[in-house]
């Protein structure tokens, strides 16, 4: 890994544990972070999704639900609503799909990781996180192959290991890094936007 | 270049469909295909109307349930219903109905609130093979808890199976739904006015467009309604980037609600 080297996104997919994960990592980046993190997270569909203002209350960065068509900030969080897939256009704009669950979920972490890694190739940093399925092992081999950096929680160190174990089986994946390195390990990264 | 063929082959307007999910839909169909290069799929498009038929039929898969976002037609009924009293008689359209399952959702809380002898339904979309099932009525018993539940969420007033009966593994919607809805061919990226409305409901459409394509619709539909008239979208949807934005106000934010004050 290189820190000369430019990268101008990050996306996170989390399922089962995830919550926790979340509230570790974010709160280690600082106020002045620029890359843009734009995250999946395993839902239940419900009336009121209050993590985003959890999370945003823990945080120095915004953190928020992903809006239709909302054009990517630089230091912004964005969460995936329950039930909709997150995709990202060329023009670094969000969409949002209604398409049938893939692996059995919507928003599925494929998805998402798929289309970043379409939009942003080499400059795009993609990380699992725990869980229980397998969403997300196809849509971080597609961002390894596409020269992204990959990082996977460390299996030992996951709630549930599934999610992480099936990425590292897909991919040779750059970093594997226990839960409470990652925030530290991101806080190194500055693009030049 | 395979959407500019369909559309000076066919007339359907794909070019402004948000591109991500499109270019998801488009590779899937080729994984199926068995093609090798996503080039071939151009003349098998053009030449193979079966080929057309799929294509066609991928790029509008739609996910459907009845009274889907249940809140949402309990808003219809406590906001909207009570507001187009005052008419004698209205007109409805609801565009990209798919495969109707909301359409006789309206249809049975129209019913309910006791309105639905005044009220024209027209439901329209631009996929036929889709039309065609809106106007069976006829859907998988394996739904029907979960339609039954949101029933109940939307204030269903009776029980869901007043207004159908089920055969073997199918559900049929009753004839008396169908009595005032007109399903017909209209493809909201191509064609224009066709009707001044009282209530229009497009739902989860628009997500699938471009903010080029959204605004061409919205443009479409502030113009297909009347003075008071109200615009319902999907919960995600928004009116903010349109140039008909001022020409609205905002009836309910949660649910999506617009009334027309120009």
């Amino acid at each position: 890994m290189s820190l000369e080297h430019s990268y101008r996104a990050i996306v996170i997919g989390v399922s089962a544990g995830g919550l926790e994960a979340l509230s570790l990592i974010l709160p280690e980046l600082p106020e002045s972070f620029a890359l843009p993190i734009i995250v999946v997270q395993h839902l239940c569909e419900g009336r009121e999704n209050n993590i985003p203002k959890y999370l945003n209350s823990k945080s120095s960065i915004l953190v928020k639900e992903a809006d239709e068509k909302e054009v990517i900030q630089p230091g912004t969080v964005y969460l995936a609503p329950a039930g909709y897939h997150l995709l990202i256009e060329t023009d670094r704009s969000l969409s949002l799909s209604l398409d049938p669950r893939v692996n059995y979920a919507r928003p599925s972490i494929d998805i998402l990781f798929e289309s970043a890694a379409d939009v942003y190739e080499e400059e795009l940093i993609g990380i699992i996180l725990t869980g229980a399925n397998n969403d997300g092992s196809h849509g971080l081999r597609k961002i390894k192959q596409l020269g992204g950096l990959t990082i996977v929680q460390d299996p030992v160190t996951a709630a549930s290991d599934c999610m992480p174990l099936m990425a590292i089986q897909a991919t040779e994946v750059d970093h594997i890094l226990a839960l409470e390195e990652i925030g530290p390990f991101l806080r190194r990264f500055h693009s030049t936007l | 270049m395979l959407l500019e063929a369909v559309y000076h082959r066919y007339g359907y307007d794909f070019r402004h469909y948000a591109r991500a999910s499109l270019t998801r839909r488009i590779n899937h169909l080729f994984q199926r295909s068995g093609l090798k290069h996503l080039s071939e799929m151009i003349p098998k498009v053009l030449h193979e109307e079966l080929f057309f038929d799929q294509f066609l039929n991928h790029m509008s898969i739609t996910v459907t349930e009845m009274f889907r976002d249940p809140y949402f037609f309990a808003a219809i009924r406590e906001k909207v219903i009570p507001a187009l009293r005052t008419y004698p008689f209205i007109k409805i359209w609801h565009a990209g109905c798919s495969t109707g399952e909301e359409v006789y959702s309206m249809a049975i809380a129209l019913k309910e609130e006791e309105f639905y002898d005044r009220s024209q339904i027209y439901a329209t979309d631009y996929n036929k093979k889709s039309l065609f099932i809106a106007q069976e009525g006829i859907y998988s018993i394996s739904y029907m808890q979960q339609y039954i539940d949101n029933y109940n969420k939307a204030g269903g007033k009776c029980s869901l199976s007043d207004y159908c009966f089920a055969k073997y593994k199918s559900v049929k919607m009753s004839d008396s739904l169908k009595e005032n809805i007109t399903f017909a061919h209209h493809n909201l990226t191509t064609d224009g006015v066709f009707g001044e409305m009282n209530l229009i409901i497009c739902r989860n459409t628009l997500i699938y467009f471009d903010r080029t394509l959204q605004d061409r619709v919205l443009n479409l539909f502030a113009d297909s309604l009347c003075y008071g008239g109200f615009l319902c979208l999907g919960t995600k949807e928004t009116l903010d980037f349109s140039t008909v934005k001022n020409q609205f106000e905002t009836l309910s934010k949660r649910e999506k609600i617009f009334k027309k004050i120009t």
